[in-house]
């Protein structure tokens, strides 16, 4: 059966509020100041909320349930995304269909999550239980171990180089120089790339995301709702969704988004030539590299030399997380997954500010998500266009 | 090729003595399948009773079939690493202390990828012999081993924290008497520890080894008595701070069964068998304990030797059999006590020794030499349990299967 | 009467009547009996710490102890010997108060003992001491001295292949002893035996006609160099165990001065 488009249902009101490296602050603070954001852009009082979305690691032991109280929200239609890094791109499509079918007229889809001293630990030793029982005792690297294992063999399998994850690095350090809200504000060469602190090889300190507190949101809405609103709002070209994919292979060398996009392109018209700016989920370099490879931007394989042979920066021939990625501008748990959507949005609603691409119409954002054992297991991606396209 | 292991040098008395830490220790009640496969020196996986998948990480259903029917099956060790990494950082404290940490993807030939610790002689590319251990948290781990053995691939850092290896410890025999002692000695000598203290009891009874022992290089006799807790006091004063292994060869045993007249060899029995050993566990236990981290001459085990019939009686020993299983339920609290420092209590269950308390009993017997190598080799592989000799090892088997069909067995039922 | 024991008060405060200790201190490692192994064996003197000023017991210290009947300086009473199991008042709690004090004659054997480990106390001693200092009177304790309690170590069982090597009385001596009505027969030794006693015909004739004769025994003595061959007082009043073969007990001599100010400056 042909997929039903997203006709009627456009995104609206992103919202990032400015990451800390800690805090003493919890999700529930997080998450609230998003959310009042978001409805302040869009002049909504929190009564004409109707559905909302939640995701976040550190809301224990409340869930999204307990946090209608103590918001005091009363919606029609409650989602809880607990995907990581695919979260934003769930949220969305889920939120669209809900408001497209008339559950839910108007929907937040908010990601927030607290970091405190040693709360990363906390939730890296308890993170799934494959995690706990077969990857955190060997060596309790955390992510970084689990990707550097992936990176070591997609070197070894591609041939790609430190040199080539740190051409990702350095592009979107540049890029994360024109956003305010960014954590990382140095400009980092590819020297400094190389010559970086180890933190498991192959991956040096510029591999690695840094873990912060923050949150991010946006609106899904009916067009004529947005329309009367006068809020700027993008379109859902196309999206797609995948977990656990590829399951026999022994190590990750290639992510869900393989198995679903010819779908993703063929559901918005168009192929990967016609996008204008592209939000990968970067919480390694090494991943948003195999996402161009994946969402077909060149071949399998040929990432490196992709990257080698494209400017990746906002003013380059291949914009790419144009905010700065995680990379830049921190992983602020849950609401790492929303970063590059939130920007998408920003981009093709003429909105990003110092890091607007010119005339961009298009943008993919892919999501990424739950390293439950030994790879990733969420993946999505979502083609947004802008409202004049 | 590893490097050998440097012997320590003298402590520096000015430097804090480093606390114990464990790695992560939470898992999954499936999880510990590991554990218990680790725990004996097995390499086992489920295996899938329906489609006969291999599963890993340890889980409740088939990723295959969704068949809950999921077996702990003794599977093949092979593997090819496809992945490494050396990690620099860490959350953890106990790998914070041990950074740069190497762990590697192994895919196993039978099927699963497997994210294990790495010996130094390994890494990607290379085909790996896969070992489960028990580390520091006692709880099982993979590690990839070279296929094939090399001259002091035990001296590896990371394989040191999963064993209970003798080299350059200091070891306690509790007693000189014991038939196993003369040999244990040997064989620890020969493993490269660096001394071992030698036990006696009333050492005004004759008829020892007290001179021929007494007399061998790197040994030394002193007096302890497993019944008498002033004894234990006293020498641990003495060499506690120094005890790194310590192996209980004190036992008492008499033939008998229950019924006869008197409680006099029963208590005998429960005073060495099973109070001894707590005795020996308060005296020496905190001071060992407190020592886990203490370099390459940490404190690294705790080893009783019980009879198989800790787990099932031999009715014609029901008295000892009796001390046997109260002694195997005490290292099992002590298990449970010493945990948080790391300290491995390790129980060496033998089958009959060929001694004079078992000389009407038919071959196979466990001789002394035998249980001698047993034990080192249980400190060697880091086992929790091992089973020495043929009727140990039959009678583990049979008790896994069916403990009533085993206890109805060994009262002469089974035809 | 009175002034008998007000004499005696006196003499023990001006040290013309010496009290001396024949007891070992109950240690956990002093040596007890060894059998063979497949018999029941004497338990060693154990002590456990119940509390010592602590959460055990804030203000008070104090031990359980366990022991054997015979560990110890100990007290052997009839019905420890099959031939004393019908003697009446054969247990320890049974026998009347007034046997545990009562005169002492030593023989002085110690010489003989100190150049052969087997030395015998044989019917020609007894007479040989008896020509020196009259006849063992009825009702004495006879103590076999030795100087054995001076061994430590593995030398005190003196244990070797063939058993223990120890001085003892021969199955004569012993009867001649009961000819005389002696209350009983006391050792330094660890048994009232010899080491090799096993080998005599009875086997262990102390324990055996001492016991059958419903005398009493007295094992692991010591500082019987310090009485003189007549004319001590022993009190040796074992624990009142109900059906008890024997006891631990605190062995006291009282001697008259003269000798020991002179022995013993």
């Amino acid at each position: 059966m042909r997929r039903q488009d997203y006709s009627g249902v456009v995104v609206t009101a992103p919202v990032s509020v400015p990451y800390l490296r800690y805090s003493q602050e919890t999700a529930h603070w997080w998450i609230a100041r998003a959310l009042r954001q978001v409805l302040e852009t869009a002049g909504l009082a929190p009564r004409d909320l109707d559905g909302l979305s939640v995701s976040s690691f550190t809301l224990f032991p409340d869930t999204p349930v307990g946090l209608t109280q103590h918001l005091g929200l009363s919606p029609r239609w409650l989602d809880t995304i607990p995907m990581g890094g695919a979260s934003g791109v769930v949220a969305l499509r889920r939120a669209a269909r809900a408001v497209q079918a008339g559950d839910a007229d108007m929907v937040a889809c908010i990601a927030g999550d607290a970091n405190r001293i040693d709360s990363f630990r906390q939730l890296l030793s308890s993170f799934s239980r494959f995690a706990m029982d077969a990857s955190y005792p060997y060596g309790s690297g955390g992510p970084n171990a689990s990707f550097a294992l992936i990176a070591d063999a997609y070197m070894a399998e591609y041939g790609a180089t430190r040199a080539d994850f740190g051409r990702i690095a350095v592009a979107q350090r540049a890029n994360a120089l024109q956003y305010p809200n960014a954590i990382m504000k140095k400009p980092l060469t590819l020297e400094d790339y190389l010559t970086a602190r180890p933190i498991a090889e192959p991956f040096g300190l510029y591999d690695c995301v840094m873990p912060c507190a923050g949150a991010e949101g946006f609106l899904v809405m009916r067009e004529e709702e947005a329309a009367r609103r006068g809020l700027p709002f993008a379109r859902i070209a196309a999206t797609i969704e995948r977990h656990n994919a590829f399951p026999e292979d022994p190590v990750q060398l290639r992510g869900g988004w393989a198995m679903d996009v010819d779908e993703l392109y063929a559901m918005a018209g168009f192929g990967p030539e016609a996008i204008d700016v592209v939000e990968t989920y970067d919480d390694y370099p090494v991943i948003s590299m195999m996402q161009f490879e994946d969402l077909g931007f060149c071949a399998k394989g040929e990432g490196a030399r992709f990257v080698r042979e494209h400017d990746l920066t906002i003013s380059g021939d291949f914009p790419h997380n144009t905010s700065g990625g995680q990379l830049s501008a921190g992983q602020a748990g849950a609401a790492g997954g929303y970063l590059g959507l939130v920007e998408a949005i920003r981009q093709v609603t003429g909105q990003a500010g110092g890091t607007q691409v010119a005339e961009a119409g298009t943008a993919l954002v892919s999501g990424f998500g739950m390293i439950n054992y030994d790879r990733g297991l969420c993946s999505g991606a979502a083609i947004l266009t802008g409202a004049d396209r | 090729m590893t490097g050998k292991l440097a012997p320590p040098r003298k402590k520096n008395p000015q430097l804090r003595q480093r606390v114990p830490t464990l790695p992560p220790q939470a898992r999954s009640r499936a999880a510990l399948g590991l554990t218990a496969a680790a725990a004996r020196g097995a390499f086992e996986l489920q295996h899938c009773a329906e489609c006969g998948t291999v599963q890993y990480p340890p889980r409740d259903a088939c990723a295959a079939c969704l068949s809950v029917d999921l077996l702990w099956r003794a599977t093949a060790r092979d593997g090819q690493i496809i992945a490494e990494t050396r990690i620099h950082a860490s959350p953890d404290s106990y790998y914070r202390e041990r950074l740069p940490w190497r762990a590697g993807l192994v895919r196993l030939a039978a099927g699963p990828t497997v994210l294990a610790h790495l010996h130094g002689e390994v890494g990607r590319g290379d085909r790996v012999r896969m070992d489960l251990k028990l580390d520091k948290a006692g709880q099982g781990v993979m590690i990839a081993l070279p296929q094939q053995r090399t001259p002091d691939m035990a001296d590896d850092d990371v394989l040191r924290t999963l064993t209970a290896h003798p080299k350059h410890r200091r070891v306690l025999i509790t007693d000189l008497r014991a038939p196993v002692t003369r040999p244990l000695i040997e064989a620890l000598l020969k493993a490269g520890a660096a001394h071992v203290f030698v036990g006696e009891a009333e050492s005004w009874r004759r008829g020892s080894d007290h001179a021929s022992i007494a007399g061998l290089d790197k040994v030394s006799v002193l007096p302890l008595d497993v019944t008498d807790a002033t004894s234990l006091k006293k020498l641990a004063a003495e060499i506690g701070g120094k005890t790194d292994i310590l192996i209980n060869t004190a036992r008492h045993v008499r033939p008998g069964g229950v019924l006869g007249a008197d409680t006099v060899f029963a208590r005998e029995e429960f005073e060495t068998n099973a109070l001894g050993l707590m005795r020996l566990a308060q005296a020496f236990g905190p001071a060992m304990a407190g020592r886990t981290a203490d370099g390459v001459n940490s404190a690294v085990a705790f080893v009783n030797i019980l009879s198989v019939h800790a787990l099932s009686a031999d009715p014609h020993y029901g008295a000892f059999s009796a001390s046997q299983a109260a002694a195997l339920s005490i290292s099992q609290t002590l298990r449970a006590e010493f945990r948080a420092s790391g300290l491995r209590m390790i129980n060496v269950f033998s089958g009959p020794t060929d001694d004079e308390w078992h000389q009407p009993l038919p071959p196979p017997k466990v001789a002394p030499k035998a249980l001698a190598s047993c034990v080192v080799e249980a400190l060697c592989e880091g086992l929790e349990d091992a089973f020495c000799g043929d009727v140990a090892k039959d009678l583990e088997e049979r008790w896994r299967r069916d403990p009533k069909v085993l206890e109805r067995e060994l009262q002469g039922g089974g035809a | 009467m009175s002034g008998v024991l007000e004499d005696l008060a006196q003499a023990l405060g001006t040290g013309a009547v010496e009290v001396v200790d024949l007891t070992h201190t109950l240690d956990p490692d002093f040596p007890v009996i060894v059998l063979p192994p497949e018999f029941g064996q004497c338990a060693r003197f154990r002590m456990e710490e119940v509390s010592a000023y602590d959460g055990r017991g804030p203000a008070w210290k104090w031990h359980n102890i366990s022991m054997n009947e015979h560990t110890g300086t100990h007290f052997d009473a009839p019905i420890h010997w099959i031939s004393g199991r019908d003697v009446a008042n054969g247990a320890i709690d049974e026998i009347d108060p007034s046997v545990f004090v009562g005169p002492v004659v030593v023989i002085d054997c110690s010489e003989g003992a100190a150049g052969n480990d087997d030395f015998e106390l044989t019917p020609a001693l007894i007479e040989a001491w008896e020509a020196a200092h009259g006849r063992i009177p009825a009702g004495a304790w006879v103590l076999m001295r030795t100087d054995w309690s001076k061994r430590r170590g593995a030398d005190y069982l003196n244990m070797a292949e063939d058993g223990p090597h120890s001085p003892g009385p021969t199955p004569a001596a012993i009867e001649l002893l009961l000819a005389r009505d002696i209350r009983g027969f006391g050792t330094e030794t660890v048994g009232t035996d010899a080491g090799q006693g096993a080998h005599y015909i009875p086997p262990y004739p102390a324990h055996y006609l001492l016991h059958g004769a419903g005398k009493y025994g007295l094992q692991c003595l010591s500082n019987l160099d310090r009485l003189p061959p007549t004319g001590a007082m022993l009190i040796a009043p074992p624990l009142k165990i109900r059906g008890g073969t024997g006891s631990p007990l605190r062995v006291l001599a009282l001697v008259p001065g003269g000798k020991l100010r002179g022995e013993h400056p």
